[in-house]
Parts: structure tokens; sequence; C-alpha cells
């Protein structure tokens, strides 16, 4: 840094500008025979190899540009910025906190009116394009955002919440978390085709059936720490899946259960026939009125299980996880008995799992074991160490970040001007799902909100750095 | 759990005959002690005397290879620590400790670290959480007094100002004292304290010192403490037991135990003249088999202690007549315990020979491993094992490799011996294993009634002891 300032601003770019050199060399070298070539088949079925020199040349600019940018005016003006922040006032600090208030008021507020404001925002559109009013059109545009955004969402934020009370409160990293969504699904889907039960009493019993299934997990791992324990869930959640594809007699294998019921609201069903929720209301058929309903089901089961778990933070028990977290001999040594409140951790975040599974068959009316593979289990793991152990809002914007970013990279039609007609972004998701979640890492380790909020204070609400927090040895 | 005996209700913790291995490492060597309602008693050694050791026996971190370890609350209730989990016996026993290198939670706030010492009564009034979670306002009201304790506490130890930091961001000397505090939180009748001075300086120092009185006087917790710094140490104890090698040295008031030569020993060392000659003397005894030799060399020096103590068992020694073939006597017992007694030369007989320079020095009238049966014995004594062979009397649970020792010089080498024994014969017995009732207590004669049919079914009974 004083090597900057002495030698002025000309080096800066100098230094840039070799580094950018420097970069689009590498990038050259890496992806010459990734992306300059392509093995094709011509139209008499030979292998041929087609050169792509225009796109490699795309790919080397943006490294070695990219590279220029990041060090000429990223690297200083992040300096700058640290500088800064050493010397941060109580003023500043106050004003974060009333910030992240008003921030999460906001949020809340929007969530419930979100489904309304899509329907305005499109029938606005409507009307800029063709002059008229026709709330219909916008009623039926809506669908594509309350269901593949709204609810995809709020399934992987209730998901990762349940997730966060084991990996971010206990400190037991469990990547077989899919395994208990499995158990509400199929818990709810078979017992809801065999035996004709409402949704309203599935619910709770398949939450219960996922917390036993936290429980007999729990049991056999309580000894192991860290990376065993990682593993040794990772394989609960496959021998899960594998049960589930292997007794064709109860859950059909891989062909899967279909024709669940759907829920209801309180017996009101959502279906075109006079009984229908739409005749019921006087309004016009649609789809989509049981699509709004599952968005404020899911809404108020995120929210419940944000609810629990503030209130669990300040009861004994989520205290003791936390201690947990943070030293498990000095809990021993204070008589806290681990073994029931690591028990209680898995129970507690498989019965949060099992409620948002019971929903996810309820919402698909299908359910399979494709659904369930380790993948899910990562995702939601990702979104949990992306929004920071422990946080409630960190995960929830990590998880509109990565579930939502996924989605919108299915509509983003125009890259398909820079990389050519036969570029298919959804081909690319995972590569920049990973290149995202590198970049969080790298800028924020601790996620996007580190921080940890005491859960009593005596004078004021101090926020914890995350260098205090520890992240628990499983 | 209750046990009957009741020698001295005075004391808080009473440590009997215990002793801890680590494989063939003898950390604790048949240790007694007792920590005074009260009083500060500190426990004091040099860098590997097993004080920490004798720590996490008695908060239950290891379980002890043998030994009892009595804990008798104030109203009266009494708990066998060695038996218990190590949660447990802060819960219920209410013995707390700290650690040596701290372990506080420091991402948790001062407070946060405080509120989950207090855990158990807190999750007992939020009826396990599920009322808590309602809202019932018998959680709200624990709840609050539990931050007045923890703000009494915080003022004691003078951290009130901090209460809302996290406690990794704590000096070295606030966090010793917090984990002191922490520890408080649990209501302890024995607060255990590792090392709490450590690290400190000479200001922190008094300050502990302070703070470690209030808490005898004021709250009037018990305290047993092992220390380093002899500031401390001579400054605030009541009693204080010396350590070395896992053997008690030397046991008293802070001045008496200056004053002990074994002591001053012990702390400055003592010449490598000595240490070789002992080794020499093993080499002398005419016999290459070293297990013989160390195991020689142990009974040597527990005896030694036992004469300089002057317990009831050394007084009723060597009635019989004292017959030179030792090795053989002595084999059979190092066979019985293989992991008692590794083959290992110089560093083992160091080990396990706990006070070298006396017992190299005074080795002529000390002589035991006595294959004559000696006085105080059962009726069923034997003067020898059937066939030479005796049974590996330490599957028994309760006997380890010391008491086997004695029940062998005694005549006993063989579980149907044991499980013939009469009223009369059980109490010889615990006169000189120095027990009372923990013979009943823990059913020898039916686990050896067991083990002696087992091995006449076959009767090549094989267990290698050490992992008991």
């Amino acid at each position: 840094m004083a090597d900057i300032q002495t030698s002025g601003p000309d080096s800066v770019y100098a230094k840039a500008f070799k580094e950018a050199i420097f970069a689009g060399v590498l990038a050259l070298g890496l992806f010459f025979l990734i992306v300059g070539f392509r093995t094709d088949q011509n139209i008499n079925n030979e292998l041929v190899l087609v050169q792509r020199w225009g796109l490699l040349t795309i790919f080397v600019v943006v490294a070695a540009l990219g590279r220029f940018i990041f060090a000429a005016f990223v690297v200083p003006s992040r300096t700058q910025v640290k500088v800064a922040k050493a010397k941060p006032s109580a003023a500043t600090q106050a004003d974060r906190r009333s910030f992240k208030a008003i921030v999460s008021r906001f949020g809340l507020a929007l969530l419930f009116v979100y489904p309304f404001l899509v329907i305005l925002i499109l029938a606005l559109i409507q009307y800029a394009f063709t002059g008229q009013w026709s709330f219909q059109s916008g009623v039926q545009g809506s669908l594509k955002y309350v269901d593949n955004f709204g609810i995809q969402i709020l399934i992987y934020v209730m998901l990762a919440w349940g997730l966060n009370i084991v990996v971010g409160l206990a400190g037991l990293l469990d990547l077989g978390y899919v395994a208990f969504y499995a158990v509400g699904a199929y818990s709810y889907a078979l017992l809801s085709t065999h035996f004709g039960l409402s949704f309203w009493l599935l619910l709770p019993m398949a939450g219960i059936f996922a917390a036993l299934w936290g429980i007999i997990l729990g049991f056999p791992v309580l000894r192991l720490r860290g990376d065993y324990l990682a593993i040794v869930t990772l394989a609960f959640g496959e021998i899960i899946r594998l049960v589930l594809i292997n007794w064709t007699v109860v859950t059909k294998g891989t062909f899967g259960v279909s024709g669940i019921a759907k829920a209801t609201l309180f017996g009101i069903p959502f279906t075109p026939g006079p009984n229908g929720f739409a005749a019921m209301f006087g309004l016009p058929n649609s789809g989509v009125y049981y699509k709004i309903f599952l968005y404020y089901l899911i809404l108020f089961l995120a929210l419940l299980t944000a609810w629990v778990t503030i209130r669990l933070r300040r009861m004994p028990i989520g205290r003791a996880w936390e201690a947990l977290r943070e030293d498990e001999i000095a809990c021993r040594s204070l008589g806290i008995n681990t073994t029931t409140t690591k028990l209680t951790a898995f129970a507690t975040g498989a019965m949060f799992g099992g409620f948002a599974g019971s929903f996810f068959a309820a919402r698909q009316g299908f359910v399979s074991p494709e659904s369930f593979v380790f993948l899910e289990s990562a995702i939601i793991l990702a979104i949990v160490v992306l929004g920071g152990m422990g946080s409630l809002i960190g995960i929830a914007i990590a998880a509109a970040v990565m579930i939502g970013g996924t989605e919108l990279l299915r509509e983003l039609e125009f890259l398909k001007l820079v990389f050519g007609n036969d570029f298919t972004p959804e081909l690319y998701r995972m590569l920049l799902f990973g290149l995202a979640m590198i970049v969080v890492m790298v800028w924020k380790p601790r996620g996007f909100v580190g921080n940890r909020e005491p859960s009593a204070f005596l004078h004021e609400r101090k926020m914890i750095s995350s260098e205090f927090t520890k992240e628990g040895h499983g | 759990m209750v046990s009957e005996v009741r020698k001295n209700p005075n004391a808080v913790l009473r440590v009997e005959h215990l002793s801890m291995k680590f494989g063939g490492l003898i950390a604790i060597n048949d240790l007694n002690f007792e920590a005074k309602r009260g009083a500060i008693t500190a426990l004091i050694g040099p860098n590997g005397a097993g004080k920490t050791t004798v720590f996490n026996c008695i908060t239950g971190f290891y379980k002890p290879t043998e030994g009892m370890l009595t804990m008798t609350r104030q109203n009266g209730e009494e708990y066998l620590l060695e038996r218990m989990a190590d949660f447990v016996i802060t819960k219920k026993a209410k013995v707390a400790r700290t650690f040596q290198n701290i372990r506080l939670f420091s991402g948790l706030t001062v407070l946060e670290n405080l509120l989950v010492a207090q855990h158990n009564p807190l999750m007992l009034s939020s009826g396990y959480t599920i009322l808590g979670l309602l809202g019932f306002p018998t959680y709200k009201k624990a709840a609050a007094d539990a931050i007045e304790k923890a703000r009494f506490w915080l003022e004691k130890i003078n951290l009130i100002d901090r209460a809302d930091d996290p406690a990794g961001d704590l000096p070295y000397g606030a966090q010793r004292r917090l984990e002191i505090a922490r520890a408080m939180c649990t209501d302890p009748e024995l607060l255990c304290l590792d090392e709490p001075a450590a690290g400190l300086n000479a200001r922190e120092s008094a300050e502990l010192n302070q703070l470690l009185l209030n808490i005898r006087d004021e709250i009037g917790t018990s305290i047993l403490l092992i220390e380093h710094d002899m500031s401390v140490v001579m400054e605030i104890s009541d009693h204080v037991v010396v350590l070395e090698y896992g053997t008690k040295i030397s046991d008293g008031t802070p001045d008496t135990v200056k004053n002990d030569p074994k002591v001053i020993a012990a702390y400055l060392g003592v010449e490598d003249e000595e240490v070789i000659e002992l080794i020499e003397h093993a080499a002398a005894t005419g016999n290459d088999d070293i297990t013989a030799a160390v195991d020689l060399l142990s009974s040597e020096a527990i005896h030694e202690i036992e004469v300089t103590h002057g317990e009831p068992p050394a007084a009723s020694l060597v009635a019989a007549p004292v017959v030179k073939a030792k090795p053989a006597a002595a084999k059979p017992a190092a066979k019985a315990a293989p992991a008692a007694a590794p083959v290992k030369p110089a560093p083992v007989a160091k080990v396990a020979a706990p006070v070298k320079a006396p017992a190299a020095k005074t080795k002529s009238p000390a002589k035991p491993a006595d294959p004559a049966i000696k006085a105080g014995a059962t009726s069923n004594a034997l003067a020898a094992p059937r066939g030479g062979k005796a049974d590996s009397l330490i599957i028994i649970k309760g006997i380890g490799p010391v008491n086997e020792r004695k029940l062998n010089e005694h005549g006993i080498f063989h579980f149907d011996q044991i499980a013939a024994w009469k009223k009369a014969d059980v109490i010889a017995a615990e006169v000189y294993l120095a027990f009372d009732g923990r013979i009943a207590r823990e059913d020898w004669i039916g686990q050896a009634k067991k083990l002696a049919k087992e091995s006449q079914s076959k009767p090549a009974v094989k267990k290698t002891g050490g992992a008991k």
C-alpha cells in the first residue's frame, strides 16, 4: 500500500496492465483447448474439429480486462474503504442497526404483497403496450413469477432456515438434510394417496416423522465430529434415497408417487367445479389462485421457522446449541447434557425439513426420488454458508440470490446476441453458480451476514464480529 | 449412590485409592486425600505430576482405573463421582471446574457465557423449552433472575461494563475471571480451578486471591485448585497436597509442606546418581526378567510410602518369615497384569518408583512381595497359587493392580477363593485393603462366583487388563 502511494497513480495502472497481460496469457493457456476447439459431427457422421477462435478471443479479453479493472480500480478503492473502516463511530453502528431493521421490515412487507405487486406490474406493462386495463392477463402472466420465483425461493429459504438450526446454531455439519425433506414429502404423498388424509393433518405428521428420523440419525452420529459427521450424514441421505428407489412395493421406485391430493383452504378445494374456490368467491376460473394460496402457505411456514428459531435462540436450549458450537467440553463442564442437546438440534432442524417436504409434495402433486439427490443437500448447505451461519436475513438473501439467480438465467435471452445463437444460458447455470459462490466467499468469508446477534444483553445489543464466533467442529 | 461410610462429615470431597493408568503409564498411583468443606485445598506438584489428571477424574472427564471419589453435599447427599457422567457431576453433585487452557464460548457475549452456565435451572423453568416457547410467565421470571445472577457475578469480577462484548475479545486476565464466574453460576459446592493464576501478572494475581477468598468466605463454596504460582498457593490455601509422579508426597498446611524435605527435593530435583543406583539395584537382584524388576521396584516404592505415612497395612506388614525367592512370587502378579508393567527398562522404572530417592536409600528394611501369607489374611488363604498360576483378579470390577497385589500378598490368588468368602473374611480383607463396605457394594463375591464358574468351564481364561 505504501508502495502505491509513494510512486503515484501511474504505477498502479502499469502494474494493472502487467497483471492484465498475465491474466490474458493464463486464460489463453487455460481455454485454448477447452474453448478454442470443439468436436462435432459433419454431414457424413464423421468427427470433425471445429475451431472457435472468436469465442476464445472473447474469453481471453474478458479475463484480461477483468483483471485490469480489478487491479486498477477495485483494489485501491477497497484499501481506502478499509482505512476508512478502521475508525468506525458509534453513530454509524447505530445507523447500520436501524438500517437492518428497516430492511427486514421492508422485506417482510414486500413478501406479503409480492403476488399482488406482480399482477399490478404486469397489468401496468400491458396497459403501457396496448392501452387497456386487463387484470386478467396480469393474473395469468404472474403465474411464472409467483411459482418459479416466489414459491421456489421460499421453499429453499425454509429448508435453509431449518438446516441453519443444525449447522448454523449447533455447528453440526449435516450433508444429508435432503433426507428429511424426502421423509416429509413421501409421508404426505403416501398417507394422502393411501388413506386419503388431508393436508392439514398430514403437515404436522410429516414434521413429526422427519423429527423422528432426525433422532434416529442423531443417535449413531453423536460421538462423531467434523468431517466424519459430514460423511455419515451424507451416507444417511443416500440411504433414504436408495430405500425410496428400491422399496418399489410402497414407493413405486423411480416412477414416483403421482396424483397426490392438493392442499385445500380449510376444506375449500382449488378446483374449477361449483364447489371450488373460484366459484365460491365469484372469480373467473384460473389456476393462479392455487399458486397464490401456495405462496402464502409457504410464506407462513417459512416465517414459522424463523419465529421458532428466533424464540429458541433466547431459550436455554438455543444458547446451549450455540455454546455447543463454540466448545463442547466446556458445555459438559457446565452440566449441559450434550447428547440431548445435539438430538434436539437434529430433530428440530429435521422437523422443518419435513414440513417443507410435505408442502413440496402438495405443490408438485408428484414426488420421485430424483427430487432428493445429494445436489439438493449441497445447495441448501451452500445457501446457509453463503448467507452467514446463524443469520436468518443473510440466509434469506442467499436463497433469493442462488435460487432466484438460477431461475433468472433461463430468462437471459440477450446473452445469445453475445455468444451466438446456439448459446443456452441454462447450461452454464452451475458454472455461474460456482463462480458466484467463490466471489462471495472471497469477498465475505463468513457469508453475507457474518455478524452474530447476541441472544441477551445488559446495556446494549452489540453485534458480535465473525472473528470471534466458531463454525463448530461437527 | 449414597455410600454408607461416613468418616469425616467435614470433608466435601474424599479421594480414596485413586489410580489412573494410560496404557503402561501410571499417571496417578493410589492417591488419597480430602478436601475440607469451606476451605481452599491446593494441589501442587511439578509438571507431569498428574494434577490435571486428578481433576479430570474428579469432574468425570476421565474414568479412573481404580479408586473412590466421594462428594458430600451440604444437604448430606453423597455421590460417587467415579460412576457419574461428566455433565451429571456438575448438575447433581455440584462440582464445577475451569480449564488450564481457557475454554470460554468466545463467540458468545460475556453475559451469555454466564447464562449458558445456568442452563439446567432455566431449562426446568422453561418447561423443557415448550412452556418458554409459548411465552409462559415462569420462564420470563426465571430469565430475569438468571440475568440478575449474572449481573451479581459480573460486578464481583469487575466486568459489568463489558457484559455485552464477546468473551473472546476480553484480555487474558479477564477471561480467567470470567471462567471462574461462569463455573460459579452453576451453583457449585466444590469449585475445581485448574491453574487459575497462569498467565496473570502480579496485580491480577492478587485480585484473583481476593476473588477466591471472597468465594470461600461469602458464598461458602469449597475450592480445590491446581497452581504453580506459589504466591497464590501459600497465601490463600488452607491445605496443600503435593503430588509427584502421581503419588502424594506431602499433605498438610502450607507451612508444613513448604518445609517438607521431600517437597523440596521434588521441586529442586534429586541427583542423577540416585536414579542410576536404583536401576543398578534392579540389575543386581540377579534377574534379567525386567517385568519382575519393575514390579519389585514399584512395590518397594509403594511400601515406602506406606511406611512413611504409617498407614494401618504397613503396621501389620512382615509378620511371616521372609523368604528370599522374591522374583518367583512377583512374576505371576506381573504377568497377570501385563498392561500395568510393560517391558521398558529405565523410563518406566522411573514412573513406577515414585519416591526414588528414599526407596533406594532405605531398601534393606523394605522387602515386600513376600510369598508367605501375611498377618490378617482371610481363612481360605493359600501359600502359593494353585498350579503356580494365579487368576487375573483385576477382571473383578473394583479390583485394580494395586489391590490385586495386596490380595496376592495375603494369599488370595483365585476367583473361587473370593467367591467362598464369609462375612468375617470380607471384614478381614477390608482391613488390609483399607476399604470399608466397598467389597459388598461392588459385589466382589458375586462377580468372583461368576468368574470362577467360567474359568472352570474353560480353564484358560485370559483377559488382558489395562482397558478396565
